[in-house]
């Protein structure tokens, strides 16, 4: 009985999927797609890498189209020729991406040891063997910069934008312009404005949070508009639910809307943090750079990773330039982790048990 | 119509002897003008206009709503049902652009009298809306509590009252046992009436409902209908509803309204029995004989 039953029982199949035909077919055009323009690189003056992979584009979808013509005729063909093109675009976005990230393991690592985040470089040259000193100092000073700037922008950047879409009052569309505007501000303007309105009157001197201030200002716009976008998805039905409730507009917003939007909410901090961890500029006309640990963001010029990379480079020696790529991998890694913290803690329901 | 006259004969004697008085106050409803003297209970609407920005949406509607009683609001869309309802706890001047005229009365009280606590009206005369809106970041308890948080009310026992209120809304249960999970989670009948449980928490006087069932299937609608008429000992509701049988089912009134092109109007109100059988104008019979709409 269950014999036949098993016998009987169809098998879960996906008619739709490629069949090995479909699969051989396209690793068929593919190859001769390489192969074309190995030839053709070969066989005209055109030279260097570039000219092997647009040519290899381009036969790609001339092949692709063709075949598919036959098969299917026109609009088979130009839906196949869209899937190539769509495809090609991921893989120029992704490439450099994936180059960076090859490029920093690859040189960076060769630099790492423990040593690079218990020591800093107090009583240590730049050019002195990478075994000597650490970056304890910049990834210090690198955490205390952002945090700071973090608490600064973060209530602004989410009042703003609660501003304009709850709110909307009589400079929403204003302000809306304005704050788009202010996310092309490039750093080293931000950098002056702070240098000009607090530096140069009042403190006369570098130190950690004029730093933090001017990452403020870069990371204002891009939590804001961020948030904005975020406030926006919550449906209008919520915050009326929320007042006929018998709440409040601030309440209804606190309660209702700002829960709905966490996780989006999140996501726009850390992509706040994201554009300005890597800064430069600022820094080095506000807060300048140490090789001592500095915990008073008040007070003496901070370290910085972005200040250590930057110096590493200019002082232009083989040990110094692999501390430099060092300094790089550990940002890079700072940053993603702060991202992937983020997003686990953005998508997790609130008190989901 | 044969679905309706079971429903309403089925009530008991207090609802009887209102209805009775309400058809008085119904049939010299026509010649009541705009400041009238007020009857000083429930909820009256006294010429209530409406705009959008330029646009006239709703005319000259004048109606009463006697405590206790289920009134259908019937009409084509676009007619201003949503609309009226909408003025009736000032949830239309949340629209950019809106604007209305006349009045409305609650207890006698005219709730667009300047310097009135607004979310004490809200709180008297609350809200369910045509898609069911749970709070997203909120447990099912959370949710039913929620106006009291909202409106930062005291209570002693919240699990008395969280109780009460599901079983009220007919949820509890198939709730009981999942307080604290994500009100998401349930199916869209159920997320309406959570949404109903949560609007009686903070105890309304009355209730909107605009096409509460629009969104639900078959099977939930019936329990919404349920949960409508074991809530009239107590509430007040104002149903808006596309569905004739449903409002024939669920209302003690019936109140049809129309636009020609123009404003939205109320064309005739009455109690549901002589709308759906014997309504006195030639536009509510095309509409509920289904000859058109």
């Amino acid at each position: 009985m269950s014999t036949l039953t098993a016998e009987l029982a169809p098998k879960p199949s996906k008619p739709w999927a490629a069949a090995p035909l479909d699969r051989a077919k396209t690793a068929g055009i593919f190859f001769a797609a390489a192969a074309i323009s190995y030839l053709v690189v070969l066989s005209t003056p055109m030279k260097g890498k570039l000219a092997y992979i647009a040519v290899f584009f381009i036969a790609y979808i001339v092949i692709d189209f063709v075949s598919t013509f036959i098969k299917l005729g026109r609009p088979g063909a130009v839906d196949a020729v869209f899937r190539a093109v769509v495809t090609m675009a991921v893989a120029i976005a992704v490439t450099p991406i994936v180059s960076i990230l090859i490029t920093v393991w690859l040189r960076g690592h060769k630099g790492l040891h423990i040593g690079l985040f218990t020591t800093d470089m107090r009583s240590t040259a730049y050019t002195d063997p990478i075994s000597q000193g650490g970056l304890l100092h910049a990834i210090i000073g690198t955490f205390l910069l952002v945090f700071f700037a973090m608490i600064i922008s973060v209530p602004i950047g989410i009042l703003t934008a609660i501003y304009l879409t709850e709110i909307r009052g009589k400079f929403t569309r204003p302000i809306s312009f304005l704050v788009q505007a202010m996310s092309g501000v490039p750093s080293i303007v931000a950098g002056l404005f702070i240098y000009a309105a607090i530096l140069l009157p009042f403190t006369k001197k570098l130190n950690g949070i004029e730093g933090s201030l001017a990452l403020a200002i870069l990371m204002i716009p891009t939590v804001a508009r961020m948030s904005e976008e975020v406030l926006r998805l919550i449906p209008g039905d919520l915050r009326e639910a929320g007042v006929a409730l018998g709440g409040t507009q601030w309440r209804s917003v606190a309660m209702v809307v700002v829960p709905a939007a966490r996780s989006g909410l999140i996501t726009a901090v850390i992509l706040g943090i994201a554009r300005v961890a890597g800064e430069t500029a600022p820094l080095l006309l506000l807060t300048g750079g140490s090789g001592s640990k500095n915990f008073n963001m008040f007070k003496d010029s901070m370290g910085s990773l972005p200040n250590y990379i930057w110096q590493c480079f200019a002082t232009g020696t083989p040990e110094s330039i692999t501390r430099a790529w060092a300094g790089i991998l550990v940002l890079l890694v700072i940053v993603v982790v702060l991202f992937v913290a983020a997003r686990t803690l953005g998508s997790r329901k609130v008190g989901k048990k | 119509m044969s679905i309706e006259s079971g429903a309403s004969q089925g009530d008991d004697m207090e609802v009887t002897a209102q209805a009775g008085s309400l058809s008085a106050i119904t049939s010299g409803r026509e010649v009541k003008e705009p400041g009238n003297r007020a009857l000083g209970v429930g909820l009256e609407a006294r010429g209530v206009h409406a705009w959008f920005g330029e646009k006239h949406v709703l005319s000259g509607v004048s109606l009463d709503f006697w405590p206790g009683t289920v009134t259908a609001l019937i009409g084509p869309s676009g007619c201003g049902k949503s609309t009226f309802i909408r003025t009736l706890n000032r949830m239309h001047e949340f629209i950019p652009g809106a604007a209305m005229a006349g009045e409305v009365l609650l207890n006698g009280e005219d709730i667009y009298a300047p310097g009135i606590d607004v979310t004490k009206i809200r709180l008297k005369v609350g809200m369910v809306f045509q898609k069911p809106n749970p709070f997203p970041s909120m447990t099912i308890a959370e949710n039913v509590l929620a106006g009291l948080k909202l409106a930062q009310l005291k209570t002693e026992n919240k699990d008395d009252l969280l109780e009460e209120c599901l079983e009220r809304a007919g949820l509890w249960s198939e709730v009981k046992d999942r307080l604290n999970t994500h009100g998401g989670a349930l199916s869209g009948g159920q997320q309406q009436r959570l949404c109903i449980a949560r609007s009686l928490a903070v105890r309304p006087q009355v209730l909107l409902m605009d096409e509460p069932c629009s969104a639900l299937d078959p099977g939930s609608t019936l329990r919404i209908e349920e949960t409508i008429s074991h809530l009239t000992s107590s509430v007040t509701i104002i149903i808006v509803t596309h569905n004739m049988q449903q409002a024939a089912r669920v209302s003690d009134y019936t109140a049809f309204f129309l636009s020609d092109g123009g404003p939205g109007q109320m064309v005739e109100v009455g109690s549901t029995n002589e709308i759906f059988s014997r309504p006195k104008d030639k536009r509510t019979e095309n509409y509920v004989t289904g000859r058109f709409g």
